[in-house]
């Protein structure tokens, strides 16, 4: 039987390059020194934001699909969810290793006792589970339970986007519109997800009397 | 009365004369090749001379070298002039030098009131006049934990404050920023009770750092700086550092203060930098240092000194008082 064309299996080398597109360009600004006056704090805002779109584009495919995209969009959604986890973890690495390197210290107060540190450091804790059973052969062995596990990108992307928010200071008027908007667009897109917990909570409600 | 000592400086420290007229021959000659130099590489460097020419500004004439001056890496002309806060035009770190072009600083005037025996409104020109202009290089630490090494030019502030005689009734000194919505786009919003006003304890404006600045590398104050008169208080917060002034009160109690006023837990009316007390959301122990020097990313982060490297001449203004609460 000849194989017909897949279009998704097709598209995925060039959905993966694009996805590369964003670190490239980092680190085309970083060798050539224009990353801006304060080239760290650039580093960590573009990283930090890539994480998070591509974050909201993982949690956009259920919804896409619903929507009469096809089927097939499902298919990314293990490569934008461990590019996700992939600029998190860049994110994470510029904080700590470019930005705090040598003060020690002040990185563990700072993951202690500032919220939105705490919100970061939390959400990417949380991606390492997923990135892990992200697999087939995980998906496989977890069975029933690897969608229960993988519920945990609700409560994550939360604390991505609470992370954005909170570190903008107070009056930055302008600043705190770009995680106001990522905050606008997750509300949406687990608003999507609303009728189905309902409706799970009210099956499993059931099943107890 | 309290004295304040001059910092020693060791004698290496020091440039001598004919580095210095060096230095100066090379930046003359720079400043002739400015033009071409950018013609020939597209890309203009650092070169201050090339920069400069981007900027309205004029040149002014300063006379000696200040004890007071750090001799750190400098931050460039463009850094320290690309990237700054003035809410007034925006409260991105770009919007005020892209959105202040409208900005009128000349003629300028400041109001000058309350308990002193001269009052009335002053033409800049007059209050300037009498003094020499000094460059003082000094390290400004933002509260958002970034820093600068800039050289401004200006007067001390009790040199000019001294000629209005103030009362022994005047405790305090507030200043106030021109507002003005036609040539301010930032001011249409309400980030901060408009005008900005800031203030400091009268030994505090007397002290000898405390600089009244016109100037920066060697020109005039370009608008997103402050035109054409701001405030520079080395062991403080930037933000203490008011601009565009055109107003100053001696008053008897403590005055109101913008960021005081907007978010008090986070802001104090002393804003001394202090590395031990932290902002609610970052630590103030560390700073990213910018010096121009884009490719050494893991060197930009160096520790936050006690009153940002001044202590030896300020720490003594606030003997017995407890830092942590009078933040």
């Amino acid at each position: 039987m000849a194989r017909r064309l897949d279009p998704i299996a097709l598209s995925k080398p060039f959905v993966f390059a694009a996805c590369l597109l964003p670190l490239a360009w980092l680190v085309w600004l970083t060798a050539y020194g224009d990353l801006g006056p304060d080239p760290v704090a650039r580093l960590e805002h573009e990283t930090g934001a890539w994480a998070l779109r591509l974050l909201l584009a993982t949690l956009a495919l259920t919804p896409l699909r619903r929507l009469g995209a096809g089927a097939g969009v499902i298919r990314y959604r293990r490569m934008l969810g461990l590019f996700a986890f992939f600029y998190a973890s860049v994110h994470l690495a510029v904080y700590l290793i470019v930005d705090l390197g040598g003060f020690w210290s002040q990185i563990l107060q700072e993951i202690a006792r500032k919220p939105f540190v705490t919100a970061g450091f939390l959400a990417w804790l949380l991606m390492i589970p997923l990135a892990v059973t992200s697999t087939r052969a995980m998906m496989r062995r977890l069975g029933g339970r690897w969608q229960k596990l993988h519920r945990l990108i609700y409560p994550l992307a939360i604390l991505a986007v609470l992370h954005f928010v909170w570190q903008v200071k107070y009056g930055e008027t302008i600043a705190v519109r770009e995680p106001l908007i990522y905050a606008a667009i997750l509300a949406v897109l687990l608003a999507f997800r609303v009728p189905d917990w309902l409706r799970r909570a009210r099956r499993s409600g059931a099943q107890q009397q | 009365m309290r004295r304040h000592t001059v910092p020693a400086l060791p004698g290496s420290q020091i440039t001598s004369e004919s580095t210095w007229l060096r230095r100066r021959q090379i930046l003359k000659a720079l400043a002739l090749a400015g033009p071409a130099l950018v013609a020939g590489c597209g890309r203009a460097g650092d070169g201050v001379a090339a920069e400069a020419a981007e900027l309205p500004a004029e040149a002014l004439t300063v006379t000696g070298r200040s004890a007071y001056s750090t001799d750190e890496t400098r931050t460039s002309l463009r850094d320290a002039t690309h990237y700054n806060n003035y809410y007034e035009f925006g409260t991105g770190k770009d919007d005020p030098w892209r959105r202040s072009d409208r900005f009128k600083p000349t003629p300028w005037s400041v109001e000058v009131a309350g308990h002193a025996e001269l009052t009335g409104r002053f033409a800049l020109e007059d209050l300037i006049k009498p003094h020499a202009l000094e460059e003082r290089v000094y390290r400004m630490r933002c509260v958002e934990a970034w820093s600068m090494v800039i050289p401004w030019v200006g007067i001390p502030l009790g040199d000019v404050l001294k000629r209005f005689r103030p009362t022994s009734q005047a405790k305090y000194v507030a200043f106030t920023t021109v507002e003005r919505p036609a040539e301010m786009p930032g001011l249409a919003y309400p980030v901060l009770r408009w005008p900005y006003r800031e203030g400091l304890r009268i030994d505090e404006a007397m002290h000898p750092l405390t600089l009244l600045a016109v100037g920066l590398y060697g020109r005039t104050l370009p608008n997103q700086n402050g035109a054409p008169l701001r405030l520079v208080v080395p062991w403080k917060y930037g933000f203490k550092g008011i601009k565009s002034i055109v107003r100053i009160d001696f008053t008897e109690s403590q005055p109101t203060t913008s960021w005081n006023l907007s978010a008090g837990d986070e802001y104090g009316f002393y804003a001394n930098v202090n590395p031990t007390v932290s902002h609610p959301r970052w630590s103030q122990a560390s700073e990213r240092r910018i010096a121009g020097d884009g490719l050494n990313l893991l060197g930009n982060r160096i520790a936050t000194l006690p009153f940002n490297g001044y202590a030896d001449q300020v720490a003594g203004l606030y003997a017995g008082m407890d830092l942590r609460t009078h933040y």
